[in-house]
């Protein structure tokens, strides 16, 4: 069987050593699946995740390294992997499977149930899981070390593809450090210090992390004293003050392509895979109705979640359940009127759905606040809808779709149509920021390598090639784009605000009157 | 409602039909025998490298024609009858117009080398050219080595291609350093040794003396004019440079030179018949530019300005100041104003290499001014609109030189050399 389908390039003799050493690695890892016991389990789980680095490592080096810097996309739509092949679709049954079995079932991974001890996949994870906090593995533990690994052993060949682009080493750089330090290593050492801490990984921000608000969680860190009031302070200024000064100096890309584990993965283990978004005009249609129905759908289920665990009395605690609509609305009124007053015209005809959205919102709070009670909201129990968007949105879509799906839709597919995070952080860059991709005068030669490598699936040669810059909600800033034109015609930066949306008709080199002419009406 | 037929869907002909659908309500038809769809024909060499697909080149979805009440006609044109103002087809049928604008754009030169003709060789120009390579050179197995003759921008796109396939190439040129006729000699040599880098067997100053076929009619091998080495090769690309695609206007009353014959206007000797991109030829050359310019830009931007005559704002084409740019496997190219291969008369070079050797500019500036006349740059990006305005100010060098970071366009967090050359641009001034 062959990777490459008209074999229009082999793999070297070392690559494929290299692949066996990597399979060799997750061949452990499928033992213990299928419940080997293996005598010392530190012993094996070490020589399963060093030879998948190793193996990563060795493939990447040989596959960049033996050659001059540049880029490497050569026949990435010819190798059955990373063009829907046999191969893709065989990655993305595995990779979904996985998903499933982890979410719904993880006792088949070998999870404890009532407090039994770890069998399988999960129990290999047990010496890693007592050196790190001193309790057993759990799936969550398993996937995030499986996680953490992949974003660094990816990220390493990553930064071999592109090893002549500092952006591109920076932010992946950033990523894994992001991954390991504050996803993987912190969340664990708080624990240890403090083992009544919800689990929080402190990069990760609401509505991304939409259970920060839950009951549970709350009260996990108010009942522990000043770190946890400070934990959740620090969530609340994440969202409503870091995230908004950042996104206006730098764009949303501080965050998806800096900073959060799913874009990391995206950029590092979803790297081949980038080109498979669709870049129709249909899929954008569809995104923009996706994302922002889940925004909806989070800021409700969110609203509601602290709704039903507030109470009637001021003189308990001053945050009352009216108080609270009522601040809400007053919040999403004050940002709707501001973004009509003086974003109007940018807006278009998307401030038509921008209205709708906001009174779709608004009338299903006041409809909550007048039907809800302590329990049910919407007539369904408060915790159901939790529960609802938990499974629909947290696990089915982020995780088995938005993971799973990486050699049929593309690297980002959760990040481009679910994610409520980017929709708010996309909905700043596209009005109140200092990001945009510039394009070069008159330099497009309307290739098609932009468009082909985005993967958000931004058609970005349907702007360059008109002289127009980049000012899409959704770009999260990975900069692809820009390194592989081969006319150098786009550059991410953060520069004024005026001139930042320039539609033109007649491009730089023509005929100065004409230009004026045209461009001018 | 005057119908405008376009014969030809690449870049001039589209750009002529978008613009003159936002300026009127025209019936609008273009004709052409390569594509269905207009494709970016400078996209080409990525399908074969793998990195595209055929339909990733096309730069607007299906969609967008009848939505913008575009025809699209496929076909060849065999002849145009400009007293009946009518096309006749290679397949039979016919087509009226009531103006018509030619945008046939190139096809590669051959000069009659024996054997020219063979199977396994090949142009690099329309999309049935990469068809042909990619059924004589799909592997490193049924293509053990290919000869590309003729050193220029499609020469070396092609020799990359065959290289991401692992196909061992060998390059004639026929002059004594890559693309010297165009690029200072600095610029050339570093660009010679950036190809053999990439292990591609580059052979200066070698002509093609013929192709040599085996039983079937198949290349088998190339003999070289200066040495009369015999190359045994399963492929031979000739890149030779382009020539208007016109042979079928020739018997028709349409005056033509190498290319079709234009005034300013874009308009030819007949009424109502236009001219433009590849194939259209100037009667002189527009502010020291070339009477004709086979480049992308020039297409498109004829492409707008014809549209707004035909749409009755007669305008001269009156392109701004030259600039253009390439890619030399790994190493980009851009260039704004004028750098000729030697400077002119009047003219001077400074030239700045970065010891990688990946990296380098000339700026070529007049003498006795001190005007700032024009830049190539090589692995370092530039901005065109700042450059723009510089060449329209008439900056002097020196402020060009001083103010250089302010045009620079390489991704963040990259190393910058602007200060480099400012200093090496100083220390140059004063050893002379
Ligand atoms: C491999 C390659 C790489 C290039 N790279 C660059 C680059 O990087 N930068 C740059 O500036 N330029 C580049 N060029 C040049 C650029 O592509 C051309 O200048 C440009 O495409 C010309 O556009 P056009 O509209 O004039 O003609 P074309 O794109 O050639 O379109 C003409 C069309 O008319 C059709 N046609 C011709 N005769 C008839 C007939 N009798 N009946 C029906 N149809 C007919 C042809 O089949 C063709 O489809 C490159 C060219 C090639 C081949
Ligand atoms: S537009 Fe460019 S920078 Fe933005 S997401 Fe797409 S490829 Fe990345
Ligand atoms: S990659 Fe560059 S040249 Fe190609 S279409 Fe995109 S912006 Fe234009």
């Amino acid at each position: 069987m062959s990777l490459a389908k008209p074999d229009a390039v082999d793999i070297s003799n070392t690559q494929k050593i290299a692949l066996a050493i990597g399979i060799l690695g997750l061949f452990i890892l499928a033992l213990a699946l299928f419940n080997t016991n293996f005598p010392n389990k530190g012993l094996f789980l070490t020589l399963a995740l060093a030879f998948i680095t190793i193996g990563t490592i060795v493939y990447s080096r040989d596959a960049y390294l033996t050659k001059l810097e540049g880029i490497k996309n050569d026949a990435v739509w010819f190798k059955s992997i990373s063009s829907r092949g046999a191969w893709g679709w065989i990655l993305g049954v595995v990779l979904t499977s996985f998903y499933i079995v982890l979410y719904f079932y993880p006792k088949y991974l070998g999870l404890g149930e009532n407090g039994a001890s770890n069998t399988g996949l999960i129990s290999l994870f047990d010496p890693l899981s007592h050196l790190l906090s001193g309790r057993n593995a759990s799936q969550w533990f398993v996937y995030g070390t499986l996680y953490t690994i992949a974003i660094l052993a990816f990220g390493y060949k990553f930064m071999l593809k592109y090893r002549h682009n500092r952006y591109q080493q920076l932010r992946t750089a950033s990523v894994m450090f992001f991954q390991l330090g504050f996803a993987f290593l912190i969340p664990e050492f708080m624990y240890v210090m403090n083992s009544d801490l919800p689990y929080y990984d402190l990069k990760s921000i609401w509505p991304l992390n939409y259970y920060i608000f839950d009951e549970w969680s709350v009260k996990g860190f108010l009942s522990n004293g000043n770190i946890g009031l400070g934990l959740i302070l620090f969530g609340i200024i994440s969202i409503f003050v870091i995230t908004p000064i950042l996104t206006y100096k730098y764009g949303k890309r501080w965050y998806c392509s800096w900073v959060c584990g799913c874009g990391g993965l995206a950029e590092t283990a979803g790297d081949p895979f980038r080109q498979l978004s669709s870049k129709k005009m249909s899929a954008w249609k569809l995104e923009r109705w996706l994302i922002h129905t889940v925004l909806v759908f989070s800021v409700v289920m969110t609203v509601a979640m602290v709704y039903t665990y507030l109470g009637y009395d001021h003189n308990a605690f001053w945050l009352t359940k009216d108080l609270f609509i009522a601040l809400v609305i007053g919040f999403l009124t004050l940002i709707f009127a501001g973004v009509m007053y003086f974003k109007r015209k940018e807006l278009g005809k998307d401030a038509k759905y921008g209205a709708i959205g906001y009174f779709v919102v608004i009338a299903l709070l006041l409809l909550m606040h007048l039907t809800g009670t302590t329990e049910h909201v919407f007539f369904v129990k408060g915790g159901d809808l939790r529960a609802a968007y938990g499974i629909y949105i947290g696990s089915i879509f982020s995780g088995v779709i938005g993971t799973g799906f990486y050699p049929i839709l593309g690297s980002r597919a959760w990040c481009r149509f679910g994610c409520p995070m980017a929709a708010i952080l996309g909905f700043q860059q596209r009005l109140f920021s200092k990001f945009r991709i510039t394009t070069n005068g008159g330099q497009c030669i309307s290739c098609g390598n932009c468009s082909n490598s985005c993967e958000m699936g931004i058609d970005v040669r349907a702007y360059a090639q008109k002289g127009e810059n980049i000012v899409r909600s959704s770009c999260v800033g990975c900069g692809i784009c820009s390194a592989v034109c081969p006319r150098g015609v786009l550059k991410l930066e953060n520069d004024s605000m005026k001139g930042r949306i320039n539609p033109t008709e007649i491009l730089l080199g023509n005929d100065v009157d004409l230009m004026d002419l045209v461009n001018k009406k | 409602m005057d119908h405008i037929v376009i014969i030809g869907n690449g870049i001039s002909g589209v750009t002529a039909a978008r613009h003159i659908r936002k300026l009127s309500d025209k019936k609008i038809t273009i004709v052409s025998a390569e594509t269905d769809y207009f494709f970016s024909r400078t996209a080409l060499m990525y399908i074969y490298m793998g990195h595209m697909k055929f339909e990733h080149t096309q730069p607007y979805e299906d969609w967008f024609w009848e939505k913008n009440r575009i025809d699209l006609k496929k076909g060849y044109v065999k002849h145009i009858d400009t007293g009946a103002k009518t096309l006749q087809f290679a397949e039979g049928d016919t087509l009226s117009y009531d103006k018509l604008i030619i945008a046939t754009g190139s096809k590669p030169n051959k000069f009659g080398w024996p054997g020219q003709d063979l199977d396994g060789v090949m142009g690099m120009y329309h999309k049935q050219d990469l068809e042909n390579l990619e059924h004589f050179a799909p592997n490193n197995k049924a293509c053990k080595r290919a000869v590309i003759v003729g050193g220029g921008l499609i020469g070396i796109e092609l020799a990359e291609m065959l290289n991401s396939r692992n196909i061992p190439v060998t390059f004639l040129v026929r002059e004594s350093s890559f693309w010297n006729g165009v690029l200072p000699e600095g610029e050339s040599a570093m660009i010679n040794r950036h190809i053999q880098n990439h292990h591609i067997d580059l052979r200066l100053n070698a002509n093609l003396k013929e192709i040599i076929a085996d039983q079937n009619g198949k290349a088998k091998s190339i003999i070289i004019q200066e040495t009369g080495e015999e190359i045994v090769c399963d492929v031979v690309g000739l890149t030779a440079g382009v020539s208007p695609n016109i042979d079928f206007i020739k018997a028709s009353n349409i005056e033509t030179g190498r290319g079709v014959k234009v005034n300013r206007y874009l308009e030819t000797n007949i009424p109502d018949v236009y001219a433009v991109g590849d194939c259209a030829e100037q009667h002189e050359g527009i502010n020291g530019r070339r009477p004709i310019e086979a480049v992308w830009y020039t297409g498109r931007m004829m492409g707008e300005t014809v549209a707004q005559t035909i749409c009755g704002n007669r305008i001269q084409y009156n392109p701004g100041h030259w600039f253009n740019s390439a890619k030399f496997l790994d190493i980009e190219y851009q260039t704004y104003g004028w750098v000729f291969s030697q400077p002119r008369e009047n003219e001077s070079h400074f030239h700045w290499k970065h010891e990688d050797d990946t990296k380098c500019i000339t700026v070529c500036y007049d003498k006795h001014t001190n005007q700032f006349l024009g830049i190539n740059t090589f692995g370092i990006r530039m901005r065109h609109d700042v450059f723009d305005n510089w060449l329209t100010e008439k900056r002097s060098v020196d402020y060009v030189m001083e103010h250089l970071s302010e045009a620079n366009f390489d991704p963040e967090f990259y190393k910058t050399y602007e200060s480099a050359i400012f200093s090496a641009f100083k220390n140059e001034l004063q050893t002379v």
